[in-house]
């Protein structure tokens, strides 16, 4: 084989000469993606600036004993009267009671997600008959694809009534047990109500907690499956010996996306949600959630009523960022006590 | 099943070799007296009896035609190129194939006289009694402690028990002075030869009757290694071991008996594993029958 052997730039000294062709275009994209990166910083910073600016009378004049109290009664004096926009006296505007209700359905919606987002995932990935497991993830992914306002509206026109006399009979069988009874309640008991957006909430982050459990369980080393199945380990304990062990904190985060994806969502629960705003533990009584009374509010809202519905969105912004933080110090702690051996 | 006074006389010269000399070629190597060690014992206790075993993977079979039986407390090594079969026939085992999708084990497997593939067997018990030890240390993400309990505690030994099994598993497996100050901390963190030597003592704690090898010390040292050549040896008394290798120093030093595997083309052009011979490891090492094991372990392979 007769092959011309390139001239070897050996000559010339390494600091000398022209760089390698690809450095430029290097440089190039290292820039877009952090410019990509800074992008998103900067919204973030943007959004709460000028939402904090634009609810900064809420914050300010009311001091934050009556933004956490738990009295919301948004009455302001209509435009064109003279106090246009003022609270008329005996309004309030806490947010305790929607950041409480904002919290309920959402837990509610992970009580009832979690389990069967990561029964699906399980299913798709190790335990399901192959032949089924694709057809099944994508039938869930493309629940995902549903707009939200669609499982509001079927929420409150198909599923509201029948579902009332179930939620009767489960008040009728919690009758005077302790502590559950005032849980598995209602007053009044209606089909709008905390379990009603529970349940469409948890329909809606199902598919993005399952679809984000499953590449979390795909990334589990068939080593670690076949080391629990090689110690006698039936399905059911290898998946809780090898595959919880090496994907809890992928799961963790997947429940915080959806646990966020809860708290934001806002027409869905804003038509099921039966708008009452309590802090009141009963599942199947009305409630109202920081997200939904924005929108059922937001088109008329004026003066101090704007000010405060814009400043439940920064209170919203916080607490997912409260509840992300949380779970990250939980996992990284288990971590570090397993690292140094405690 | 403790061995008896025969069968300790006949293991015993190996144990000595292998432990005292490691022979750097494996076809100059002395295994004891040849006379006692070549002596096919009618009273060796089998545990498997594999007559005409065949694995396909999709229908194509990897290894054909493999028949061979494997004594308790013995190590059986199968050596053999790569794609030759050893590790598909070694994971028949314990019936390993069955989350394999699309592998078939064909033929009869006995343990203990029973059928493997029995249609009342259940795979999981089957795997408590026959562990399996990988080429890779695959350690769950845990502490040492959970490593080495995970099978006692799946197999339903109680709390309190736990302790002095995980302490006597990492014993026997040599490595308990390294780390019983550390049992709560993760096994991730120790070295690969510890990890294996880990992996070795949570197959131990379940307290199998045969431990599977599949090439064990591939990602170690030459001293993990060694360490890990010794510990085979030692756990001989207690369990059977067979263990598949690409380094035929080591089956030379650690086995009883050693099974040659080969891959050949079929008549319509597949690559397929078959096994060439199998006997001793003295008689594998010094006077192979067949020219092809010969060729492979002077080194002109084919």
């Amino acid at each position: 084989m007769a092959t011309i052997a390139p001239e070897r730039p050996r000559s010339r000294k390494l600091s000398e000469g022209p760089k390698p062709p690809g450095r430029e275009r290097d440089r190039v994209f290292r820039w877009f993606t952090f410019l990509a990166a800074l992008l998103v910083l900067l919204i973030l910073a943007l959004i709460f600036v000028s939402t904090v600016n634009q609810s900064w009378d809420w914050f300010s004049t009311r001091g934050l004993r009556a933004v956490f109290s738990s009295r919301w009664n948004q009455k302001v004096y209509p435009r064109g009267t003279a106090n246009a926009g003022q609270p008329i006296p005996g309004s309030g505007f806490g947010a305790w009671a929607l950041i409480f209700g904002t919290l309920y359905t959402s837990f509610v919606a992970i009580l009832l997600a979690v389990p069967l987002s990561v029964g699906i995932a399980l299913f798709t990935t190790d335990v399901g008959p192959r032949w089924l497991r694709n057809p099944v993830g994508y039938v869930v992914d493309l629940l995902a694809v549903v707009p939200s306002v669609v499982f509001g509206l079927w929420g409150v026109f198909v599923l509201a009534t029948p579902i009332r006399n179930v939620y009767q009979s489960v008040a009728d069988f919690f009758a005077g047990v302790p502590v559950l009874d005032k849980i598995f309640t209602g007053n009044p008991l209606l089909g709008t109500s905390v379990m009603t957006a529970g349940l469409i909430l948890a329909i809606m982050i199902t598919p993005i907690i399952t679809s984000l459990t499953r590449e979390v369980l795909a990334t589990v080393p068939i080593a670690q499956k076949e080391g629990a199945l090689a110690l006698g380990a039936t399905r059911w304990e290898m998946i809780r010996g090898a595959i919880f062990p090496h994907s809890r904190s992928g799961i963790v985060a997947s429940v915080m996306i959806g646990l966020g994806r809860a708290m934001g969502e806002t027409i869905a629960v804003a038509l099921v949600i039966g708008a009452a705003v309590r802090v009141s533990p009963a599942l199947f009584s009305p409630n109202n959630t920081l997200a939904a009374i924005i929108a059922q509010n937001f088109g008329e809202a004026q003066g101090i009523q704007r000010s405060a519905l814009i400043g439940l969105g920064v209170v919203l912004f916080v607490i997912t960022l409260l509840v992300n933080v949380m779970a990250r110090a939980v996992l990284n702690r288990g971590e570090r006590r397993l690292a140094a051996g405690k | 099943m403790h061995p008896t006074a025969s069968q300790t006389d006949i293991v015993e010269p190996v144990t000595i070799d292998a432990s005292s000399g490691r022979v750097e070629n494996g076809i100059h190597l002395e295994v004891g007296d040849p006379e006692i060690f070549e002596r096919d014992d009618p009273t060796r206790e089998l545990v498997f009896d594999l007559e005409r075993v065949q694995i396909l993977y999709s229908g194509v079979a990897a290894v054909t035609d493999v028949n061979l039986d494997i004594a308790s407390r013995e190590v059986t090594a199968f050596i053999g190129p790569s794609g030759c079969g050893k590790t598909t026939v070694l994971r028949s085992l314990n019936r390993m194939h069955d989350t394999t999708p699309g592998a078939v084990v064909e033929g009869k497997i006995l343990y203990h006289g029973e059928d493997l593939y029995g249609p009342k067997v259940d795979a999981a018990e089957v795997r408590r009694r026959i562990g399996m030890v990988f080429q890779k240390p695959n350690p769950f993400p845990k502490s040492i402690y959970d490593n080495v309990a995970y099978g006692p505690k799946i197999n339903g030994r109680k709390r309190g028990d736990l302790d002095d099994l995980v302490e006597q598993a990492l014993t026997r497996a040599a490595l308990w002075d390294e780390v019983k100050d550390k049992l709560k901390r993760s096994a991730l963190a120790l070295s690969g030869g510890q990890q294996q030597r880990l992996c070795i003592a949570r197959a131990i704690a379940v307290e199998p009757d045969v431990i599977l090898m599949d090439e064990p010390c591939s990602a170690l040292d030459p001293i993990a290694t060694a360490r890990i050549e010794d510990l085979m040896i030692e756990l001989k008394r207690e369990f059977t071991i067979v263990i598949v290798t690409h380094n035929m120093q080591q089956a030379s030093r650690v086995a009883d008996r050693t099974a040659f595997f080969t891959a050949e083309l079929n008549e319509s052009g597949k690559r397929m594993g078959l096994l060439v011979e199998y006997d001793t490891t003295n008689k594998i090492f010094t006077q192979p029958s067949d020219p092809r094991t010969e060729g492979y372990i002077t080194g002109r392979f084919g």
